[in-house]
């Protein structure tokens, strides 16, 4: 390679790999801000604050859901396998809310440790598969698992 | 390889085996393209979960893979433009970008058609779908560098410069969803594991994939031959070129 170009392109790697340095430092530093929303861990060790508009996110726990049959109120415990905070909603749930599924609350953490959230967003895993499929499975495993990538759903999801 | 490599340089050698070549990118293109969307909207079934909106994922997944793709590729064409000062180079960034663009644009959208519904939102600001509106600005950003700059040397050098200072947003947006919480789902379709997808929904996912990479390919060299044109419309090759389409 011709001398002259050897020198660009060494200063362009130097430019580059400069700037992800900076990127990543810089992301790195506000990786609390990217985060969409506190996991249960978080807010159960005091990292959240308190009444300020912030998001919680997890899985909602199996047999936790309950409706007031009066009104849309409803009460539910978000988790991640470690430990779970008790939310409050009152309004219209997304459809694929669901006990097992993966919610994002936005709302305020109250001093008793109540999470008021005024919006419900549902979050799904990667996983797509037929309904037979889900059914089988169902069966097979008598609900203990919801998909053949549960593991791995898991893990990935990693609250 | 590098005789090669300076023959890729010449318009004019280019433009000969771009000719070439487009046919077969347009069919095997269109025909992988209808028949993944045709399986993946009609015929695939439909999940366990969210029932048939899941199958937006066969316009949102190749959408998102190309605008990713053509960045990648823009990135690699900067560096030939800064070392090497190879034409070419600069023509291919200049007629990509607006592609990269409308399919950052479809992206987005169909990710946002495809939220109302699951999510329960249109948008959110999380890790990815920010990253992914940066990508949109960034190709914005470079068409409008490389009009705004009149000398063709200086605006194929400002440009290629931008893009490659953007390249760094390309691991942020894959990786976004591993190093960060975010409300959307990290990927499902790998290219190194196993994919999280019923066989009957990842082929023709794969199918349309592979259909509009071809496509692309197709729609690349159909604009860079247009550039090329304007741009070596001086030469005496190009004026033969137009004399013998006249007769």
């Amino acid at each position: 390679m011709h001398p002259i170009r050897k020198k660009r392109l060494t200063i362009l790697i130097f430019l580059v790999a400069g700037l992800a340095v900076a990127v990543g430092l810089t992301t790195y530093a506000l990786r609390q801000n990217i985060n969409l929303f506190y996991d249960p861990t978080e807010i159960a060790a005091g990292n959240a604050p308190v009444d300020v508009r912030i998001r919680a996110g997890g899985m909602v726990e199996e047999g936790s859901v309950k409706r007031d049959p009066e009104s849309l109120s409803v009460r539910f415990r978000v988790t991640n396998f470690t430990d779970s905070v008790s939310v409050e909603y009152v309004g219209i749930l997304p459809d694929l809310f669901a006990e097992g599924q993966g919610v994002v609350a936005m709302g305020r953490l109250n001093n008793d440790g109540l999470f008021v959230a005024d919006q419900v967003l549902a979050k799904h895993d990667e996983n797509y598969m037929p309904p037979e499929v889900a059914d089988a499975l169902e069966k097979s495993s008598k609900g203990q698992h919801k998909s053949p990538y549960a593991d791995k759903a898991a893990e990935s999801q990693a609250y | 390889m590098w005789q090669f490599f300076h023959k890729l340089g010449s318009p004019k050698w280019f433009f000969g085996i771009a000719n070439r070549f487009m046919p077969w990118l347009l069919a095997g293109g269109l025909i992988l393209l209808v028949a993944g969307l045709v399986w993946g909207l009609a015929f695939a079934p439909k999940d366990y979960l969210q029932g048939n909106s899941y199958r937006i994922i066969f316009i949102h997944v190749p959408s998102a893979f190309l605008a990713q793709s053509i960045y990648i590729m823009m990135a690699s064409a900067a560096v030939v433009t800064l070392v090497w000062r190879m034409k070419l180079a600069d023509v291919f960034v200049k007629s990509v970008a607006p592609v990269g663009l409308l399919f950052t644009f479809l992206a987005l959208f169909t990710g946002a058609v495809w939220g109302k519904p699951t999510w329960g939102t249109w948008w959110v600001w999380d890790a990815r779908l920010t990253s992914m509106l940066i990508l949109l600005f960034l190709y914005g950003g470079v068409i409008a560098l490389d009009r705004s700059i009149n000398d063709e040397k200086s605006a194929a050098r400002a440009v290629a410069v931008l893009v490659l200072v953007g390249v760094v947003n390309i691991p942020i947006i894959k990786y976004s969803v591993n190093w960060w919480n975010t409300l959307h789902q990290p990927a499902t379709f790998k290219l190194t594991e196993k994919p999280a997808m019923a066989m009957e929904m990842w082929v023709p996912l794969l199918l349309s994939v592979l259909g509009l990479y071809l496509l692309f390919g197709w729609l690349a060299c159909l604009r860079m031959k247009t550039e090329i044109l304007v741009r070596e419309r001086r030469t005496r090759w190009v004026k033969e070129l137009v004399l013998a389409g006249r007769k």
